[in-house]
């Protein structure tokens, strides 16, 4: 797959009227710009809610949302199995915290009642009785396997900021993507969820534009790692750089004064 | 200031007066103005005392994601022109701000209350107000508020256990209209809304809302557009039986969406159109916005954008390109810890002319810049930033550079050039 492509990279990005809360539609953004900035066409292709999604497409992102959307967006999906066929055929697959739940095997609606998610992730979301986990989320060096049988594939620390009141439960034949450092992740001191090409995560920031290693990891899947040369993320490393500081001095809010707490509070 | 009015029962004078000594004291070691501590010291003497301070008074409630403050602001001056008002008018819209400004207000005077929207169910058991309106609900500091159809949740539970006299509702935006529709008699204001991408999913059902130009539907539910009462085109706001003229002095559509809320309370409330919308026309700054102040040893007009539909707004009302535009985010805990909202605002519409980047999160916002492809530069502060707007080509010397922040950055550059007047 090294050899330059014929036709332009397609990625869908499915539901973002639904799924589409917390920034993730910025993943569409970094994954594009990065193909764009190396010469490689990318055809960006946006699926509303009640329109058919394709299974065409080589890389897909599901993103975070409300607990309503969520069902809806389950619903569509499952009706329609075009994202069962399109991994089928070997598309790749960024799933980002209410994403990852719906494809995992169940996951709470807003009552907390169980509803069967999609079944492409072997994950199981599930209730607790502890509070919302919202912060800075950062993990120790994560790896990924790599789905044609070579060795890991390492993205470096990953940071972004979690926002989500259930936690998951990684099944037998899945992965994870690194143990957490700071933050609650899945629940278990894991964060992610890792099948064959698809990836979970609770990472918002959005999770691409704050770790561009887990996004060239998802581009490498489809254009063959060859493809991607190097590119200036000066100013990424500086955000990570700054992320990482804050995170592990717990600094959730740079330099809140007290001021600002009486302020506003 | 003038003591608490003799008509309030002993502990709740002692409440007021409690609270002022404390913001008092809060000011002289220069924590800002000491409203919200004086009035939660106020509200440790006398739980009661917002039902106290409100009770038979004309109390207007204003809530919504975006444009409480200007929209509260522009009632407030309608209503002015016939009757005494007292409002919390700096953007204090919890129970101990709304308390403290209420504190040594005439007791004849209409209350016209900015309230935060997780406050409304609150503010309104406690207060009975006759009239609430209702402006938008939207995507807003997601790791601290709740989410949206949360909100407009207790919103309907609220108008349906303390109904009001009337609503003053958007028609335009589904998670309202769906909350207002439990209050038995709702003004309903159609002034188109831009920004529709919260309300996706129906609120009623969990359906799709199909958005069509100047209208939305449930697919799935009888959940639609009402018919609005009060219009607004080409600056000319319709009201039932009349139009009147606004000839804003605030800039942007958004703030003519305002006006149009302003006024259809203010006429609902028995104020007189004409007078209303020339006291609605002369506001020009709100609680600091729009100010044209100096930083940097040049002229900076000050903005304020807080979340994605604000920045939509906000972007609309720049100068045009290519000047130069400074933008300050931070992500304190009432602007929200999560900037990944940076990635839903159109940032790309930036990208004829030159920003500055800077406040707190200036790195998150130069790396959405770079992926909006967006020339920038970062800078440590307001000062250093606008300087180096200035020094951008496309700018004109000795003119106005615009500088736009979301709050905690805002009031802090507010701060810096003499505070809210």
């Amino acid at each position: 797959m090294s050899t330059a492509r014929e036709s332009a990279v397609r990625v869908g990005v499915l539901f973002p009227d639904l799924l589409g809360t917390y920034g993730d539609g910025g993943n569409a953004l970094v994954l594009a710009q990065r193909l764009a900035w190396r010469d490689i066409s990318v055809d960006l292709v946006t699926v509303a809610s009640g329109t058919a999604a394709p299974d065409s497409c080589d890389l897909y992102l599901v993103g975070g949302g409300e607990d309503g959307p969520q069902v809806q967006a389950t619903r569509e999906l499952a009706d329609s199995r075009a994202l069962h066929r399109a991994v089928d055929a070997g598309a790749a697959v960024l799933a980002v915290c209410a994403g990852m739940q719906i494809l995992g095997h169940r996951f709470p609606d807003a009552t907390g009642t169980e509803r069967p998610g999609l079944g492409l992730l072997d994950c199981d979301t599930v209730r607790v009785d502890r509070p919302r986990a919202v912060g800075e989320l950062l993990t120790t060096e994560a790896t990924a396997p790599d789905p044609s049988g070579g060795p890991d594939l390492a993205l470096g620390v990953l940071t972004g900021f979690e926002n989500h009141a259930s936690r998951t439960v990684p099944g037998a034949s899945s992965t994870t993507l690194a143990p957490v450092e700071v933050g609650e992740g899945n629940g278990d001191g894991t964060e992610g969820v890792v099948c064959g090409r698809i990836v979970g995560t609770y990472l918002h920031g959005p999770v691409l534009a704050r770790n561009p290693r887990l996004a060239d990891l998802l581009l490498g899947w489809v254009v063959g790692p060859d493809a991607l040369t190097p590119l200036d993320d000066g100013e990424v490393d500086t955000l990570r750089a700054e992320r990482l500081r804050a995170a592990r001095s717990h600094e959730l809010a740079p330099r809140r004064s007290w001021r600002d707490l009486l302020r506003r509070s | 200031m003038a003591p608490p009015p003799p008509s309030l029962p002993t502990r709740a004078r002692f409440a007021v007066a409690t609270g002022r000594a404390v913001a008092g004291a809060s000011k002289l070691v220069h924590f800002g103005s000491g409203s919200v501590i004086g009035g939660r010291a106020a509200l440790l003497v006398d739980r009661d005392l917002l039902r106290r301070l409100t009770h038979g008074r004309d109390v207007v409630v204003v809530s919504g994601t975006n444009g409480k403050t200007t929209t509260t602001r522009l009632i407030g001056a309608a209503l002015g022109t016939d009757r005494p008002v007292v409002s919390n008018s700096l953007g204090a819209n919890m129970a101990p701000g709304i308390v403290a400004a209420l504190g040594a207000a005439d007791p004849g005077a209409t209350a016209v209350l900015e309230v935060d929207e997780r406050w409304v169910e609150s503010v309104l058991r406690d207060t009975r107000a006759g009239t609430v309106v209702l402006l938008n609900l939207s995507r807003d500091q997601l790791d601290r508020t709740q989410e949206v159809r949360k909100l407009a949740e207790r919103w309907r539970r609220a108008l349906h256990t303390n109904p009001p006299a009337r609503v003053v509702a958007n028609a335009d935006d589904p998670l309202v209209a769906w909350a207002a529709a439990a209050a038995p008699h709702v003004v309903w204001v159609g002034t188109g809304q831009e920004w529709t991408a919260d309300a996706a999913g129906c609120p009623n059902c969990s359906g799709r809302i199909a958005f069509s130009p100047g209208s939305w539907r449930c697919t799935a539910c009888d959940l639609a557009r009402p018919e609005p009462d009060v219009t607004l085109s080409d600056g000319a706001i319709s009201l039932s039986g009349t139009t009147v003229d606004v000839a804003l002095s605030l800039p942007g559509g958004v703030n003519q969406v305002n006006a149009a809320f302003a006024l259809a309370t203010a006429v609902a409330l028995g104020a007189d159109p004409e007078r209303a919308a020339g006291a609605v026309a002369a506001v020009d700054e709100v609680a600091g916005r729009y100010r044209v102040a100096h930083i940097g040893g040049h002229a900076v007009r000050l903005l304020l954008a807080k979340n994605p539909a604000g920045w939509h707004e906000a972007l609309g009302m720049l100068q045009p390109a290519p000047a130069p535009v400074v933008v300050a985010i931070n992500a304190r805990i009432a602007d929200g810890h999560d900037p990944s909202w940076l990635w839903d605002v159109d940032y790309e519409r930036l990208d004829d002319r030159f920003v500055v980047a800077t406040g707190e999160r200036r790195h998150d916002l130069a790396v959405r810049l770079r992926y909006a492809g967006v020339e920038h530069s970062v800078a440590d502060d307001a000062a250093d930033a606008v300087r180096a707007a200035a020094a951008a080509a496309g700018h004109e010397p000795g003119s106005v550079i615009d500088l736009a922040a979301n709050y905690t950055a805002f009031q802090e550059y507010l701060e810096l050039v003499g505070g809210p007047r």
